[in-house]
């Protein structure tokens, strides 16, 4: 019979079959651990006396309560307060009792673990993948089955590398055509969320399959994977190819040599089959994407940058409206922006860096913004400084980062005033996400840096156009700003 | 985990769709490292303005908040964010049951994993429900029935059946977790480990 990408990767990891009764048991190849999500489970474990079965399997960073600025002379780090330091401080000390590997301060390899761990070459083709986040669909751009869970299957995790789960049902969203120019990964998976909706994929995995997504480079795959959860699917996937293959060989966790090339003919037989079927099949017309910008306060609220934003359609959403401000039967453009944040493990990896740094070059962020560029990880960061990202943004006048999860979540510190306008890269929009109060418009890392440079919401298609209209307004740091 | 075989309870209702988990428990909570004491950070910035007083216009706010241990709630409850937090965040503040017509897929199993039955009912149902606020309602865990009052404009009493995974049913009734059943299976773990080392 022939199977899906999904059922094929389900079927490999079934320690025992599903029954009436009793969900299967599903075996796990690679866990990610953070500070957040974690100390609760280690603590069950301890108070029933367990070890973990696997630490080999088992990988931590650290990144949401992290301060992403740097350390001081000592050494010492801002953290948001006392019990983020504690927090931190606890996922070491249970990295260190059970010998699991942690990428620390010290770590050449810290960072975001939807950044980090496939830049690793933890993610790999075939595994499964979980993590106490719910963006750890990100890694099904790999072809892994990959997806959230919550403390407690933490703790089932570390004490027993498996999980108890019903088998979820498929959908596919097929993506056809050539974006259009300044249309990315992130304008995509917006337009797509929009038009099959928050909840679409609750109960499913969505493949994501077509032209277009085969076009992609792996960092868009893994932005687009990444939202998956915003359709409401705990799991995204995209079946590995040839640009699967070139991206992971080298990466320090890939089997090397020969083994590399056995198992890179293995990964890219992982396809759905010819004849699949689906419960559910969506096609998208690829031509018909524009750069795309959230209005409301969830990532389904969105409209392309130069369209008008709806009526509301219910109470809920009339709400969401008048949270935002904004104006239905109007564009967004021209909405003035007090914070513009390039980060998170939607687009904070070094394609997405550069994307915001081409529209930034000989340009200037407009005066009264403020913007922050977050690097995934350290490697990311360490490549951009050796391209002078960093000098780059900073002589525009944003601020260059530490790596971590940083305003996305707001949990370190680093988060947007009550009644902010933010033009945002990371991935939810929800009502004082970045920040009690925070209004959140999602778009591309292009998009953010074009609001930034303009000082209120604008088309990075039209850029210079843009700017000319500033030139009525000028102040000296908007003459500066002219190419 | 307390067990859950009955409920007889008045309904709170939020009839916002889209309820997700950052409304459910703010992130800037979740620097703990306990599970315990979130009750106070449930709906946070629902409940409280920014100087921290209680806002008077929230339903989480009212005399019925303190009674009800059913929240009724508009549309795909609890998307967004894994943290469980969110789960313990609602049991802390009072409720046992979560009723919607739809609930994001982390957040119910993190909430059966708890002792929180999370539960879809159909659109006539769940309409009914949000339109009338406080309404007594029962629940039998076991039997997986829902029981409507009656009220006024000549709605009758009525049952309605619920779906509910027969473990996580099993896990309610008894209120055992899982943990102790995954760790049970531990010779079937060893042994796919084996074949799949062989392999």
């Amino acid at each position: 019979m022939s199977q899906t990408l999904f059922d094929k990767l389900w079927n490999a990891h079934v320690v025992q079959p599903e029954t009436a009764d009793a969900p299967a048991l599903l075996y796990v190849d690679l866990h990610l651990i953070h500070e957040v999500t974690s100390p609760q489970a280690f603590a069950e474990l301890a108070a029933r006396g367990l070890k973990v079965r696997c630490p080999e399997r088992t990988v931590a960073t650290m990144d949401h309560s992290t301060p992403t600025w740097a350390a001081d002379l000592q050494g010492q780090r801002r953290y948001a307060s006392e019990q983020a330091w504690e927090q931190v401080r606890t996922l070491m000390e249970n990295c260190d009792r059970h010998d699991i590997t942690l990428h620390d301060w010290d770590s050449p390899n810290r960072g975001v673990v939807h950044v980090m761990a496939p830049e690793l070459g933890l993610t790999r083709p075939g595994m499964t993948i979980v993590c106490g986040d719910s963006h750890t669909s990100t890694h099904g751009a790999f072809g892994a089955l990959a997806f959230g869970i919550g403390t407690s299957e933490v703790g089932h995790v570390l004490a027993t590398q498996c999980l108890l789960q019903r088998k979820p049902k498929t959908m596919r969203i097929r993506i056809e055509g050539e974006l259009g120019p300044g249309v990315t990964a992130k304008d995509l998976v917006l337009h797509v969320i929009g038009k099959v909706g928050v909840d679409a994929g609750t109960g499913h995995v969505i493949e994501f399959a077509g032209s277009t997504i085969r076009a992609l480079s792996m960092e868009g795959r893994m932005t687009v994977c990444n939202m998956a959860i915003e359709a409401g699917a705990r799991a995204g996937l995209i079946a590995p190819d040839q640009t699967t293959v070139d991206w992971l060989r080298g990466r320090a966790h890939c089997p090397q040599g020969e083994d590399f090339e056995r198992a890179a003919g293995h990964w890219l037989s992982l396809a759905s089959d010819a004849d699949a079927q689906f419960d559910r099949d969506v096609l998208v017309d690829a031509e018909q994407i524009a750069p795309s910008i959230t209005y409301g306060t969830h990532p389904g609220m969105v409209v392309a940058i130069d369209q008008a934003v709806p009526y509301p359609a219910d109470t809920t959403a009339a709400r969401a409206m008048d949270y935002m401000q904004v104006e239905p039967g109007k564009s967004l453009l021209g909405r003035k922006v007090d914070v513009v944040f390039v980060g998170s493990c939607t687009n904070a990896r070094l394609g997405d860096l550069r994307a915001a740094a081409e529209i930034l070059r000989d340009r200037r962020v407009a005066d009264g913004v403020r913007m922050l560029v977050v690097p995934g990880s350290e490697q990311v960061r360490k490549a951009a400084e050796a391209e002078g990202l960093d000098q780059l943004f900073t002589e525009a006048g944003a601020e260059w980062r530490e790596p971590g999860c940083s305003m996305c979540i707001a949990m370190n510190g680093d988060r947007v005033g009550p009644g902010q306008t933010v033009v945002s890269t990371s991935n939810r929009n929800f009502e004082g996400r970045q920040g009690p109060g925070s209004r959140t418009f999602l778009a591309s890392p292009a998009t953010a840096a074009a609001c930034a440079v303009v000082g209120s919401i604008a088309d990075p298609r039209r850029l210079d156009a843009e700017a000319e209209v500033h030139i009525h307004f000028p102040s000296p740091r908007n003459m500066e700003a002219r190419p | 985990m307390k067990p859950l075989r009955t409920l007889d309870s008045c309904s709170l209702v939020i009839a916002q769709d889209n309820i997700d988990t950052d409304q459910i428990i703010p992130a800037r909570f979740l620097t703990t490292t306990s599970r315990e004491g979130l009750g106070e950070a449930a709906f946070a910035d629902w409940r409280f303005d920014d100087q921290g007083e209680s806002r008077a216009d929230s339903p989480l706010n009212g005399p019925a908040a303190k009674d009800c241990e059913i929240l009724v709630a508009g549309e795909n409850f609890g998307c967004g964010s894994s943290r469980e937090h969110a789960v313990w965040a609602l049991m802390q503040f009072g409720f046992r049951v979560v009723i919607s017509s739809r609930i994001a897929d982390i957040f119910r199993a993190n909430a059966l994993k708890n002792g929180l039955l999370a539960i879809e009912v159909d659109r006539d149902t769940h309409r009914w429900l949000l339109a009338h606020p406080a309404a007594r309602l029962t629940i039998d865990v076991a039997l997986g029935r829902l029981d409507l009052p009656a009220a006024g404009g000549g709605d009758e009493a009525r049952s309605v059946s619920f779906e509910l995974d027969p473990f996580a049913r099993i896990c309610l009734l008894e209120g055992v977790d899982s943990l102790g059943y995954l760790l049970a299976q531990a010779d079937d773990i060893a042994k796919f480990e084996q074949t799949r080392e062989a392999a």
